[in-house]
């Protein structure tokens, strides 16, 4: 695990908080496993394994969601769930834990956190929220926000967010973050004073605008290619898995016909009837053991939707280099125009085009004066931009420092979780195997006995 | 002759001047009301139903016994009949085998039809050799058929494969269909070989037999069908007539199979959807696991994993085909035979409360006639022999059907879970063996003891 830079004034953007370092503060999280404590059911604990630098352990889960009516912002009436988010501290010797704080949180405030996080972090691949909306839904799930599975689902997804964030080397020693999880009212206005919305750069907003940058990182350009096919991968693996689940479904459903059929014809049958009526209870068993099956694999699916949203936060960090880079190459070519036209003006000749040389010709020469006062402008912004290139430079190569860092730290996260849940497929593929071939043993003795 | 012209059209009607296509196409018949997702196969039942009502009719000459058949049963009298129909002793050695196979084409300026090669092997003295091949077409089955019927109208007659299948077959006769018919008549023929009294039936010898133009010449023998069409109307008002003074174990009877054939139709429907869903699932399952090999393209560090998991879903694809193929192997045409099969049984019945009746008409005229008693009375003890005889008869074979309906039932199911049973066993080495790959591969990268998701 890459050490986390403690120095504030190393982080590429200044912060308006200060370094996390009170003792009291609840807040000390350390790296550790949490994909997978949140894949446990009810309310998932993300244990944080011991890091040498932090003091205490923290745990947070989003134990509860409730379905709640209040007045929006153009003061209409709106329902909305909310979700409980408890932080526990775990005593380091004992390993007791003690409720520190505890407040409500609706999605839009994970959304407003989120957001914050890849402004001030441009360098991190921040992790990804849960969908906003049902997606790649199979025919029996419901596609509403409202539905019970559904908030369910988004709830584990929302704390296993949580416990990603906390476990970033970086991001876990974010304040706002750190409010986020202790202070329940004014915590929106506390984010927005920040003024990170300013700081966003509106370019990001438009996803196909495209840069011609002169001198792409190589790296970079390969990993957006990567994070394309990896959206492209993911997302036509779901979209089958998904088909897939229903035609599964479909043959287990199909089946329960039979238990019904079974049962009433048993009724006229003497020697066969024992037989029939308890095979036919065998395929109601059967046609009912899929709904947990799929129940699990929609977990399954759930993994891999986690990062087929990471691969966009990968790409938003490439496509922030991007920005970062052609600003760079403007900012230089700009910087090397002024000086051209600097030099042009000191030697009288004119090579190349501007507006100044054209009134010149048009209207008259200007006075010795006028020229010196002009180079003196110049020179001066030639001198801030030679400044401003420098500093823009060093950050490009911090940027590119760090952002590296969290990239290959990425890797090695997403290398072992998708494993993990390939793993864990097959584990259940197994389960289900078992469960049929139990099924059907029962089944076939009751046949033999008719 | 005339009246075998006729027979051909009526039992094909509308057979086009223009070249048809296929074999023996016939009437539509009307769909039995399921929703379009769900037919898959609709049986021309109703057709079929509508032929037999034609062939139903007995002549009047072979009323009570069949003088052409080699039966066992040559009655002198009613009890001595009632000894003879006891079919406990089935030949358990078998001396007559027969194949169908080898459908072929044959294009004539009228029609094209398929004929089908049928082997038989016997060690019956009866039989001037011990193999005969010859070919027949679907047509030829259904006058064997109809001849059986005809001398054993209260015996329960094995179903014939459906004429043809009324929805969107774009071409008419593809080879699922023929296959599957193939079986069918196999299975036809087989089962009138196991059967103790039409196994020496006469018409089922020359059938299987006879070469093309000594058959021909052979149907036209007999009864023309002008004279059992006659009979027709009248069969109708018989029964419904029969059905009011049937004795209680036949009413039991007929309870039991309209019962049963209700829900053997179910099965037959639910049988057919889940193959269906099968299919559906496979197609989706194939494009499941390349996927898998796709992506493992651009992650250095899965290959093994993801290519492991592609593997498992295409071992797991090919388990599904093979348990799909179990199921159209033994399930799903066992189960439409039977449907088929009560069909038959319900005419059975049919034909039963017909000959009832006959004998109740008669004896109602006795009552009121006062003209002619002797005449009458003659008749009447005449059809008491002949009602006696069909109840004995087919008492006797509906126990038989019986306990076959329940073996072939029992073991197709039983086939059923154990196709099941064998995919399952199969999927699940092939992930368990993944499984161990990759926990063996994890045990040895990592350091830290990583607990596995469940």
């Amino acid at each position: 695990m890459e050490q986390a830079p403690r120095d504030p004034e190393r982080q590429l953007q200044p912060a308006p908080l200060e370094p996390l370092g009170h003792p009291d503060a609840g807040l000390q999280a350390a790296v550790g496993e949490e994909a997978e404590g949140a894949r446990d059911e009810g309310s998932g604990e993300g244990t944080m394994t011991e890091n040498n630098f932090w003091l205490k352990k923290i745990e947070i889960s989003v134990s509860e969601a409730e379905k709640r009516t209040g007045r929006n912002a153009m003061n209409m009436q709106e329902t909305y769930t909310a979700y409980l988010i408890e932080t526990r501290s775990v005593e380091h010797t004992d390993g007791q834990s003690v409720l520190t704080d505890s407040l409500w949180r609706r999605y839009s405030e994970f959304e407003l956190l989120r957001n914050y996080l890849l402004v001030y972090y441009p360098h991190i691949v921040v992790p990804p929220l849960p969908e906003k909306r049902a997606e790649f839904v199979w025919h029996k799930l419901s596609a509403d926000n409202m539905d019970p599975d559904f908030v369910e689902r988004r709830r584990i997804g929302l704390e296993n967010f949580l416990l990603r964030v906390a476990s970033h080397p970086i991001l876990c020693r974010d304040k706002i973050f750190y409010l986020f999880l202790t202070q329940e009212g004014n915590w929106k206005e506390t984010v927005n004073e920040t003024g990170f919305q300013l700081k966003a750069d509106s370019r990001l907003k438009a996803l196909n605008a495209t840069f011609r940058v002169k001198n792409p990182d190589k790296r970079f350009t390969e990993l957006k290619h990567y994070s394309d096919e990896l959206q492209s991968v993911i997302s036509h693996l779901l979209r089958v898995r998904a088909r897939v689940a229903d035609r599964l479904y479909g043959v287990y459903k199909v089946h329960g016909n039979y238990g019904r059929v079974f049962s009433e014809w048993s009724a006229i049958e003497k020697e066969m009837g024992d037989g029939l009526q308890s095979a036919g209870h065998h395929m109601d068993v059967y046609a009912s053991s899929i709904d947990d099956i799929l129940e699990d694999e929609e977990h399954y699916a759930d993994q891999l939707k986690e990062y087929l949203f990471y691969a966009e936060a990968l790409r938003a960090v490439c496509r922030k280099h991007e920005l970062m880079q052609y600003d760079l190459e403007m900012a230089a070519q700009d910087l090397a125009s002024k000086k051209q036209q600097c030099e042009e003006l000191a030697t009288g000749t004119v090579r190349t085009f501007s507006l100044k040389g054209m009134t010149t010709k048009l209207f008259g020469q200007e006075t010795p004066e006028q020229r010196e006062a002009r180079i003196k402008v110049l020179e001066e912004q030639i001198s801030e931009g030679e400044q401003q290139l420098k500093s823009k430079n060093l950050e490009g190569r911090e940027f590119v420092k760090n952002a590296w860092a969290d990239i290959e730290r990425f890797k090695e996260q997403k290398n072992h979780d998708l494993k993990e849940a390939l793993i864990s497929y097959a584990v259940m593929q197994i389960s289900m195997c078992k469960k049929g071939i139990q099924v059907w043993t029962n089944a076939k003795e009751c046949f033999s006995k008719m | 002759m005339e009246g075998e012209r006729l027979a051909s059209q009526a039992r094909s009607s509308g057979l086009p001047a223009g070249g048809a296509t296929g074999e023996s196409p016939g009437v539509d018949a009307p769909l039995l009301g399921s929703s379009g997702s769900s037919a898959l196969l609709q049986a021309e039942v109703l057709d079929l139903d509508e032929d037999e009502d034609d062939l139903e009719v007995f002549s009047k000459d072979a009323s009570l016994m069949d003088m052409n058949s080699f039966s066992p049963m040559m009655p002198t009298s009613p009890l001595s009949m009632i000894n003879q129909v006891k079919f406990e002793d089935e030949p358990d050695l078998k001396d007559l085998f027969i194949t169908v196979d080898e459908p072929e084409s044959h294009v004539t300026t009228i029609e094209t039809f398929i004929t089908y090669r049928i082997i038989t092997k016997t060690s019956r003295g009866e039989f001037d050799s011990s193999e005969f091949e010859v070919r027949r077409r679907y047509q030829d089955f259904l006058w064997l058929k109809g001849k059986l019927e005809e001398a054993h109208p209260t015996l329960i007659i094995p179903p014939l494969p459906e004429k043809f299948i009324v929805k969107g077959m774009v071409e008419r006769f593809n080879d699922d269909f023929i296959e599957t018919r193939r079986k069918a008549l196999q299975k036809f023929l087989n089962r009138i070989a196991d059967h103790p009294t039409l196994t020496f039936n006469e018409d089922f010898k020359v059938f299987l037999t006879a070469q093309a133009w000594e058959l021909s010449s052979h149907k036209k023998q007999g009864p023309g069908l002008l004279s059992r069409m006659g009979q027709t109307v009248r069969a109708v008002a018989l029964s419904m007539r029969g059905v009011k003074s049937r004795p209680e174990e036949f009413m039991e009877m007929n309870n039991f199979i309209e019962i049963f054939s209700q829900k053997i139709n179910l099965i037959d429907k639910i049988s057919q959807r889940i193959y269906k869903e099968e299919r559906e699932y496979s197609d989706e399952m194939k494009e499941y696991g390349p996927i898998h090999v796709l992506w493992s393209a651009s992650e250095e560090d899965l290959v093994d994993s993801l290519k492991g998991v592609a593997r498992c879903l295409d071992q797991c694809c090919k388990a599904t085909e093979k348990r799909m193929s179990g199921l159209s192997e033994a399930l799903l045409p066992a189960v439409h035979e039977y449907v088929l099969y009560s069909e038959m049984v319900m005419g059975v019945m049919k034909r039963r409360d017909q000959i009832q009746a006959e004998l109740d008409s008669k004896v109602e005229a006795l009552t009121y006639k006062k003209a002619d008693t002797d005449l009458l009375t003659e008749e009447i003890g005449k059809l008491e022999d002949k009602v006696e005889c069909a109840n004995n008869a087919l008492k006797a074979d509906w126990e038989r059907w019986k306990h076959n309906m329940q073996n072939d039932i029992k073991s197709a199911f039983t086939d059923m879970a154990e196709e099941n049973i064998h995919y399952y066993e199969q999927c699940l080495a092939t992930w368990e063996s993944f499984l161990a790959s990759q926990t063996d591969l994890h045990t040895e990268e990592t350091s830290e003891d990583k607990p596995e998701s469940h």
